[in-house]
């Protein structure tokens, strides 16, 4: 704990450089290991060393040459961008009304929107399965797709009302003093304007659907649909008795990188969307 | 999640102002409407009939693999799930599972959310490595800690079990499943107790200061009672959240040697079981069960319903 007001001396300094490395080790050395892994030959993966003893790509090459994995990652690159998309128009459009518009509705719409992030998934997963395969939605990409944009819907309002209020709100008066309609404030006024909230919840979002695992693994069946932390679960070698270890590790990293690449880039979007106007009860 | 409260009535009169009464206060309405109606209908379509269907499926006898002995049963799905031991067993898995990890997590989420936002030096350091366990695949990470304990693989499991095999036991697989599932989810109660203490005004812990209270005083004195709204909210996200635990207990152990959660469970009466009565029974009963977890939280605990008026509804 900080003493408050305290000089900033070297020891202070040194003792928090101290927690920094704590936890730096704490959050990156599961990534490491995993990377390590899969950067280890088949002859040393299991010599427990934490650091490869043998570098190799053999691991990566295997993954990219099996369309298990290549059709997986078609499938999760898709599904996510997909639902991502759909999930940020709607909730763009509904954290509008929410944030700026009186109506009728607007608490209820709250209310189903907070049961929903609060929902059990696996209590969705029984009747959906059943649903999915009468409408012929089970093992394809709208199949996950739809629960992916109900679950994220929550997220993507709350996420961008928070941020549509901190819009200076004068603009879109003086454009509706100018004869402007509210859908043209709307569009011409505040959208640019929140370009930056909107693309946070997507990456919020993106991150979520990319996620998923209990979905992708009950609503699929087949290569048609499986996304990568679902394929993942099914790897096994080249043959039956070889261990997948390093293949799954490889895939495991491959689909690390992007999380990895927002976090370097969008480190104080991605704080500020988990953090924007939580808890001012 | 982040969580916003509706602008209070205040704001609300303030966006009202200048605006003409009736016509446009109409067209408001419309547009509201019109910009809502998509995410309603597409949030209600998607879970509102598959509960109400779920409830219903979990009143019938109904196993894919004898599709023909399909009959209504009445509450007899629940009668057999309710005095079924293995769902006793995940039942109370899931339960320890959940107060366990939840409680680790607020404390070292507290410390981690202290040093977020108070570190002198590496602020924009420890922000971006904290949100790495944040953002990852949960499957990934769980690969990585499977692979850790796995023996002679793993360099946890060569430091700290040489000569075991930690996933076969079954309180081994818990503590593991445990430290997974902390490591994974302490950064977001991290995120959202930071969002807290960024409410604690400096002036007052200096005034606590000058009044000879230590750092310790301070942080129990002033910083909970002002967080407390913070770490409730905290709380019951991370509470629901950890009660529907299924990815890492799928890839570490798969539900074997008693460590099977609710989820799991219901997964592996449904996919592998394909019985669909019984699953849609342990479905409502999971419903239920996160209900009244959310309905203590927020009348006994008087948690602010994330969403909720600041005058409340209570």
């Amino acid at each position: 704990m900080a003493v408050i007001g305290g000089a900033e001396t070297p020891a202070r300094k040194a003792k928090w450089a101290l927690l920094d490395v704590v936890v730096v080790v704490y959050a990156l050395v599961p990534v490491l290991w995993i990377v390590s892994l899969s950067f280890k030959t088949k002859g040393t993966i299991t010599d427990g060393n934490f650091v490869p003893r043998e570098w190799t790509l053999d691991n990566y090459q295997e993954i990219f040459t099996t369309t298990e994995f290549v059709r997986a990652l078609v499938n999760s690159i898709g599904i996510a961008l997909i639902a991502t998309l759909i999930a940020v128009v709607l909730g763009t459009m509904a954290a509008y009304a929410v944030a700026r518009l009186d109506f009728p509705g607007k608490r209820a719409l709250i209310g189903v929107s907070l049961l929903i992030a609060m929902f059990p998934q696996v209590s969705l997963v029984s009747p959906l399965f059943d649903i999915e395969r009468a409408l012929g939605l089970f093992d394809t990409w709208p199949g996950l797709i739809l629960p992916y944009i109900t679950f994220a819907l929550p997220l993507a309002i709350y996420t961008l009302s928070a941020f549509f209020r901190e819009i200076p709100w004068e603009l879109e008066k003086a454009a509706k003093m100018d004869g402007a309609t509210p859908a043209q404030a709307f569009l011409k006024v505040i959208a640019p304007l929140a370009a930056p909230g909107v693309f946070t919840t997507a990456i919020l979002v993106f991150i979520f659907a990319w996620n998923d695992f209990l979905f992708a693994i009950s609503l699929t069946s087949t290569e048609r649909a499986r996304t990568v932390p679902a394929a993942l679960s099914f790897f096994t070698g080249a043959s039956q008795f070889e261990d997948p270890t390093g293949t799954i590790s490889a895939a495991a990293v491959v689909i690390t990188i992007p999380i990895i690449v927002f976090v370097l880039f969008f480190q104080r979007r991605i704080v500020a969307g988990l953090t924007s106007g939580a808890v001012k009860g | 999640m982040s969580i916003v409260r509706t602008p209070s009535a205040a704001e609300e009169a303030r966006g009202r102002t200048g605006r003409k009464p009736s016509a446009g206060k109409r067209a408001e309405r419309r547009l509201a409407w019109l910009l809502c109606a998509p995410a309603a209908l597409v949030m209600v379509a998607v879970t509102g009939y598959p509960i109400a269907y779920s409830v219903w499926l979990s009143l019938q006898r109904y196993d894919l693999r004898f599709p023909a002995q399909r009959e209504f049963v009445g509450l007899q799905n629940y009668v057999i799930v309710l005095s079924n031991q293995y769902w006793w067993q995940a039942f109370w898995v899931t339960v320890g599972l959940t107060v366990v990890t939840v409680a680790v997590e607020l404390v070292l989420g507290m410390a981690l959310a202290m040093i977020m936002h108070r570190a002198l030096v590496g602020r924009g350091l420890v922000r971006t490595v904290t949100l790495v366990p944040y953002g990852i695949v949960t499957v990934v990470a769980a690969f990585s800690w499977r692979f850790a304990w796995s023996p002679n693989t793993g360099y946890l499991a060569e430091t700290f079990a040489q000569g075991e095999a930690p996933l076969t036991d079954r309180f081994a697989s818990l503590a593991i499943i445990a430290l997974a599932e902390v490591w994974k989810t302490t950064p977001f109660m991290a995120l959202l107790l930071m969002a807290g203490l960024a409410l604690v005004p400096d002036e007052l812990l200096r005034a606590a200061a000058m009044d000879g209270a230590n750092a310790w005083q301070r942080f129990t004195k002033v910083m909970i009672p002002v967080m407390k709204p913070a770490i409730l909210v905290a709380l019951l996200f991370r509470t629901l959240d950890a009660f529907r635990i299924f990815d890492n207990i799928f890839v570490l152990t798969g539900g074997a040697q008693g460590t099977s959660s609710v989820s799991i469970l219901t997964y592996n009466n449904l996919i592998r079981g394909l019985n669909l009565g019984i699953g849609a029974t342990m479905s409502v009963l999971i419903f239920l069960a996160v209900a009244v977890i959310a309905f203590v939280f927020i009348k006994v605990f008087g948690t602010a319903a994330p969403g909720s008026d600041r005058e409340g509804r209570r």
